[in-house]
């Protein structure tokens, strides 16, 4: 049952749009997926103590830069995306490699990389003639609507499929991460940095390797999300808010197992546009209310997050010698 | 095997180690003792490179390692035990050993690691099944937990910290003749710093007495602890319990 429930939930998930594709519900769930990528990503290096917060920074460097390799030198955001990714990753190892180096971890950790979304925020906001500034930037449409070299695609159910595919590659990522070797080196650092030199462990090479990864990944669904919106501004795909938005879906779904970051994005959106629809416009920013409140009873309460903790329930815990 | 010579460690105005050169040859077992702040750790610290030495040189097998980061000197084949067991608790203790054995080999294949883990874990005694988590060790287990780590990076040289502070007699002699089997059977070369005079005397090949960062006596351990200024500084009026272990050394 256990082995054969990704495989099941795989192929219902590639079946709905064949199914059921009315556009409002197809729209919720390819944001759902490109989140959830962005989540997962996150979780990779946070599920080790390595809590970022600039991953709002990576995103938005991933969503400016392939807009703004297409409009200026109309490279299509299939190379666009990697070149964005190898920035945001040269970024990272700017920030993580001094900071591994000068042990700084913990909420130090957090503070620099919250240094790092505000830099980018504020770089794209000021860059004015570049970038739109606060007003947001538009990649240029192909003529027709929909073109595979352009990653421009007409219907929702080409980009459900999109979103579903990164959004699988990013599981399939941390899975492989959470079963080699780097896993346990990355647990021994969190715990206690001297002891894994002392097993061996080059603890930065090991941190940078997994900062990298992370950061790459969470560039790649900025870069997704910028072709499926259309729009990018940067309040929505940098700066602190999408930062602490990463950080709170992933803990509520639960960090330390695969299907957390997914749950987590699932109901930061609905909570989002449940209370857009409920409330209007009249209740902006109300989610980041709820969010950080929900999110001080959650690591209070249930640090594992809704999945974890249930997950646990089911398997029990590992036993002691 | 290890040559060190000239080795000064300062942290700011205070001399932790001064001037200390010594040897240890394949196959040897050295005891290092001393009071505590005499330096020994911070010996240990800079041999297994959690500290870089101030000055002086530190030679492994011809090398040069003074300096190097933990992860090279483990590779280049010194493994070390800390003298408060530093377990990774949110692995089990499979896991705590294996990633030893990966990391501290050169990261070899997974089955490599695998084997070295669980070679290491018999030896010191412990369950060899991949998810029992270490909450239910006690300090002995603990200790082996810290020993089998150290092994399963297949060390040449083996610093063993204090190994048996907070054990019971009998565990202390299970302990010291773990030590003598890894020597014996393994040909792990060893410096034991140890508190507990009495076991160590009757284990160890030599003796190396330290005192204010200085080496103040070394020899075999029937000399040392007949050694006036080692009785002054260190032994007091233990001196002769430790007398009595040393000549009971097999």
């Amino acid at each position: 049952m256990n082995k054969a429930l990704p495989w099941i939930v795989g192929a219902a998930m590639i079946a709905l749009p064949f199914v059921y594709s009315a556009p409002y519900p197809m729209h919720l769930m390819i944001v759902v997926l490109i989140w959830s990528f962005a989540y997962t990503s996150w979780s990779v290096m946070g599920r080790f103590g390595l809590v970022s917060l600039g991953h709002g920074g990576f995103m938005g460097v991933g969503a400016y830069g392939t807009a703004l390799l297409w409009n200026h030198l109309g490279l299509t955001p299939w190379i666009g995306i990697p070149i964005s990714m190898v920035m945001a990753v040269a970024l990272a190892l700017v920030v993580a490699y001094p900071c591994s180096r000068f042990r700084i971890t913990g909420h130090y950790f957090a503070l620099v990389t919250l240094a790092l979304s505000a830099i980018v925020l504020q770089v794209a906001t000021a860059s004015r003639d570049l970038t739109g500034g606060s007003l947001g930037y538009t990649p240029e449409r192909v003529q027709g609507g929909g073109n595979i070299l352009a990653f421009q695609f007409e219907s929702k159910i080409s980009w459900y499929f999109v979103a579903l595919g990164f959004w699988a590659l990013g599981l399939l990522i941390r899975w492989w991460v959470d079963r080699s070797m780097i896993a346990y080196a990355l647990e021994a650092i969190a715990e206690d940095e001297d002891a894994a030199g002392a097993a061996g462990v080059n603890v930065t090479a090991e941190k940078l390797k997994i900062t990298a990864l992370s950061a790459a990944m969470t560039a790649a669904a900025g870069g997704v999300y910028c072709q499926y919106q259309m729009f990018i501004s940067p309040d929505t795909v940098s700066g602190i808010s999408v930062s602490l938005q990463m950080v709170f879906a992933a803990v509520v779904g639960g960090i330390y197992v695969l299907p957390g970051p997914t749950v987590g994005a699932i109901i930061t959106i609905l909570l989002a546009e449940g209370l857009r629809i409920f409330f209007g416009t009249g209740a902006l920013g109300y989610d980041n209310l709820v969010y950080g409140t929900l999110l001080v009873v959650f690591i209070i309460f249930l640090p594992q997050g809704l999945v974890g903790a249930a997950w646990n329930k089911l398997t029990g815990a590992r036993q002691t010698a | 095997m290890l040559e060190v010579s000239g080795l000064i460690k300062r942290f700011g105005g205070f001399t932790a180690v001064s001037n200390v050169s010594f040897q240890v040859g394949q196959g040897e077992i050295l005891g290092l003792i001393g009071p505590n702040g005499s330096g020994k750790s911070t010996i240990f610290n800079m041999l297994s490179g959690t500290l870089a030495p101030t000055a002086g040189t530190i030679r492994f097998l011809g090398h040069e390692i003074g300096g190097l980061p933990p992860y090279r000197i483990i590779n280049q084949g010194i493994g070390r035990t800390f003298q408060i067991p530093r377990p990774f608790k949110r692995l089990s203790i499979f896991e705590n050993v294996a990633l030893a054995g990966y990391y501290g080999q050169g990261q070899p294949s997974r089955t490599k690691a695998y084997d070295a883990a669980e070679r290491a874990l018999s030896l010191v005694g412990l369950p060899i099944d991949r998810n029992t988590m270490i909450g239910g060790l006690g300090a002995a287990g603990l200790k082996k937990l810290e020993l089998a780590k150290a092994l399963a990076t297949q060390p040449r040289l083996l610093l063993a910290d204090e190994s048996l502070g907070g054990l019971d007699e009998h565990e202390m002699d299970q302990a010291a003749d773990m030590l003598r089997r890894i020597r014996a059977e393994l040909g792990i070369t060893i410096i034991w710093v140890e508190h507990i005079m009495g076991v160590l005397m009757r284990v160890v090949d030599r003796v190396m007495v330290l005192d204010h960062g200085e080496k103040i006596a070394e020899g075999l351990p029937s000399e040392v602890s007949a050694d006036p200024r080692v009785i002054e500084v260190y032994l007091g009026t233990d001196a002769t319990a430790v007398q009595a272990a040393a000549a009971e050394r097999q």
